[in-house]
């Protein structure tokens, strides 16, 4: 034993969770809907993902060796953001469009405002907002070899009928991942389990929504419409697994909730006023944009201060 | 109804299954002793020997310098070698005491406090005993006790807490004291409370020490005065504001004392000093440490001469059978790290901890991912993550708007975060300089 002894400031231990232990965790939880789409679209869905992630994998690394930093790759994190915006992608879209976006997710909304933890936006969504303005056409084509014509939601707005089960299931056309509310719910149940992500988001998200969509739809509170509001439009995977994101959601909980209700407003009011039926991603993209804000009015009381019971 | 408890706190590996069945045994110390001047908040002692001075064991060898400071008291008889700063735990140097043991263990007369009939004492005289013997906070803060039984209104004091949380992982010292000699803890506290009339005394224990609960409930039950509290098992549910909130549902924040919402905290060391200070008139030399860690041969608890140094109590225990990568002084949550073993224990050294494995600086930090849990598990109910930013930031303004001086400094957010930012330690240096501005300003 040496004579001098390593020092260092309490406390002397940790926990054994880390950041690429979460993400990797998040990696799993998607996996179920992954399955579920691939085995929903075939294989060109399976190539668009993988190589979305990739792309997204190989421009950190890159960017990173560029700028002389420190390899972050093994984090996970890029994984996770090729894989979300791999599960948004149209079935039947070209192979270089999926990894074309990964590599604005990485480069632009992550590493230029500074990497992970800094970025603003979630970054799979960013990019997907940035190829359906770019590409529209690609973007909201959702024909496929197993599916043609509308996607549910649309179907609804244009009034026709579409069936409950198969939506809840997954059975229906839309991007690669969000088809399936079981597949998804049940990676989420593992995160809860968890404890990686709670209900706070989600919840309030959902359940402002309901209301919301049943108040001014004009349909009431019918549970069909409700039910194929939430299995369609990427609801499930958008408040699950986007709103969720630590890095671009409020850190205190009622700001989680604040954020829930907002997202839940805006998904509603896109949905029955809007034009497309969708409006999940540009939802989420809004709430964003004003977490600093919401962080900043629901900051905690202090221990003795009247913080003590929550 | 909910088990008494806080919001936050952590579950660390407790660890504590090492030493806990490990009787107290006694231990001598060696040649040399320190004692450094200094091991209580408040005014450094006035050394009252000098060098070549003959010393009984029991003899005060340092003056409280004011009203916050503390007596110390040789352990051992011998000579005075000298008065010069020593390493101590905190790794600044301090003034010493070093006397040189000549292995008598002559002790001086405890000025017969016997024969006086305890029960008849006044609260005065119980004060100034324990003001006499050089109590401090045994926990690990050291303040000076009778300054913490002095509150200006004595009658508004309702509850009278003994802290046997030990929520410190490893630690196992307060609960051998418990099961070893719960007569002298409760004695103690049955001091304590003659001081304050109004008062009820509550024995605050966590739940995984169940033994401790019923032994304490056994021996109390004609007590009136006196209750038995469990508490939830968590950390850190011994730190003062929090076990104040978990037994009697007041919250202080750090600008207020525990006698502002009529409570006193001691600890069970600090109470089994208090009794034998008031009982047997004997000054404060001994404290149980407990040596532990995976590094320990034989983890034990030991009753030590205060003033030993740690290096004798791990070869006591055994050595280490594996290269230890970090020792600590306290428990691993707030302890502090030791350059080396050569520093002497103090009256509030309640553990000597080696690990091999040095989880602090086994990972990188790596950028926060605002996930929250810091937040969370933050006792302190501050931001951790944005205080920690103030105070990289040297936004101290910032940093004491954002409640940073809240901060206890119980390391739970560095625990917890998964990007493993030594959140604690850029909190806890900027609550100095906030601290010391205050004074400065203050001044
Ligand atoms: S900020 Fe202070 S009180 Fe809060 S968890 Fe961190 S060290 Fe503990
Ligand atoms: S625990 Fe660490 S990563 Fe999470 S919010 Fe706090 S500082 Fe950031």
């Amino acid at each position: 034993m040496s004579d001098m002894m390593r020092v260092s400031s309490n406390p002397h231990i940790r926990s054994k969770v880390t950041t690429d232990k979460i993400m990797l965790c998040v990696v799993l939880a998607l996996l179920p809907a992954t399955i579920f789409g691939v085995w929903n679209f075939g294989l060109h869905a399976l190539w668009q993902v993988l190589l979305t992630i990739a792309a997204c994998v190989a421009a950190e690394a890159v960017y990173e060796l560029i700028m002389k930093k420190k390899l972050t790759v093994l984090d996970f994190s890029a994984v996770v953001t090729g894989l979300l915006l791999g599960l948004n992608m149209p079935p039947a879209a070209p192979l270089w469009v999926g990894p074309f976006g990964g590599v604005f997710a990485i480069v632009v909304v992550k590493m230029l405002f500074g990497g992970l933890g800094a970025n603003f936006m979630n970054p799979a969504l960013g990019a997907r907002c940035f190829l359906v303005i770019s590409f529209p056409a690609i973007m909201t084509n959702f024909n496929c070899d197993a599916y043609s014509g509308a996607t549910p939601l649309a179907q609804i707005k244009a009034g026709e009928t579409v069936n409950i089960f198969n939506m809840v299931m997954g059975r229906t056309g839309g991007t690669i991942g969000e088809t399936s509310m079981v597949a998804i719910v049940a990676g989420a149940c593992f995160l809860i389990l968890l404890g990686i992500i709670d209900l706070k988001i989600p919840a309030s998200y959902i359940v402002t929504f309901v209301i919301f969509y049943g108040l001014f739809s004009g349909h009431g509170f019918d549970p069909y419409y409700i039910s194929a509001q939430l299995a369609g439009g990427g609801l499930m995977l958008g408040a699950f697994f986007m709103a969720t994101d630590y890095v671009t959601r409020p850190v205190t909980k009622i700001g989680q909730i604040v954020f829930g209700i907002i997202l839940g407003l805006l998904t509603g009011i896109f949905r029955v006023f809007g034009a497309s039926g969708e409006g999940v991603s540009y939802a989420i993209i809004i709430g964003n944009l004003l977490v600093p804000l919401i962080t900043r009015f629901t900051a905690p009381k202090a221990f003795g201060e009247g913080g003590e019971r929550i | 109804m909910g088990k008494l408890t806080f919001t936050g706190g952590i579950h660390p590996y407790d660890g504590k299954d090492l030493s806990k069945d490990k009787p107290i045994c006694d231990i001598l110390p060696g040649e040399e002793l320190v004692y450094p001047l200094s091991q209580h908040i408040g005014a450094p002692a006035t050394p009252i020997v000098a060098k070549g001075d003959t010393v009984l064991r029991g003899q005060k060898i340092a003056e409280a310098s004011g009203f916050v400071s503390s007596n110390i008291f040789s352990t051992v008889s011998g000579t005075v070698k000298s008065i010069e700063p020593r390493r101590v735990v905190t790794g600044d140097m301090v003034s010493c005491i070093i006397i040189t043991n000549d292995g008598l263990y002559n002790e001086v007369n405890y000025d017969a406090y016997d024969e006086i009939d305890v029960d008849n004492l006044s609260k005065e005289d119980i004060i100034q005993r324990i003001k006499e013997a050089g109590i401090v906070g045994m926990g690990g803060a050291g303040f000076p006790t009778h300054v913490k039984l002095s509150p200006k209104e004595p009658d508004k004091i309702e509850y009278c807490i003994a802290n046997c949380a030990e929520c410190e992982p490893y630690l196992t010292s307060d609960y051998r004291r418990m099961i070893e000699n719960p007569e002298m803890l409760i004695e103690g506290l049955k001091c304590v409370l003659r001081l304050f009339d109004n008062a009820k005394g509550i024995l605050a224990v966590e739940d995984n020490k169940p033994d401790c609960i019923e032994l304490l409930k056994k021996l109390t039950k004609d007590e009136p005065r006196i209750l038995v509290k469990a508490l939830k098992t968590k950390y850190p549910q011994g730190s003062e504001r929090q076990l104040i909130f978990a037994t009697t549902k007041r919250a202080i924040n750090s600008k207020m004392l525990p006698a502002d919402v009529g409570c006193v905290v001691n600890n069970v060391d600090t109470l089994c000093a208090i009794y034998n200070a008031v009982w047997n008139g004997k000054p404060l030399m001994e404290r149980i440490v407990t040596v532990t860690g995976d590094a320990i041969a034989e983890p034990k608890n030991y009753r030590v001469h205060i003033g030993m140094s740690y290096k004798e109590l791990i070869d006591a225990a055994g050595g280490f059978v594996k290269d230890p990568a970090k020792i600590i002084s306290g428990g691993p949550m707030m302890g502090f790290a030791l350059f080396n073993t050569d520093v002497p224990t103090t009256k509030t050294a309640s553990a000597l901890l080696a690990l091999t494995k040095d989880e602090a600086s086994k990972y990188e930090p790596t950028p926060c991912i605002n996930c929250g849990m810091c937040l969370e598990v933050c006792p302190g109910r501050v931001m951790p993550k944005v205080l920690a930013e103030c105070a990289e930031h040297a936004d101290y303004e910032k940093f004491e708007k954002m409640g940073g001086l809240e901060c206890c400094e119980c390391g739970c957010c560095s625990y917890i975060c998964p990007a493993k930012r030594h959140l604690t330690q850029s909190i806890k240096s900027a609550r100095k300089i906030v601290l010391a501005n205050k004074k400065k300003a203050g001044k």
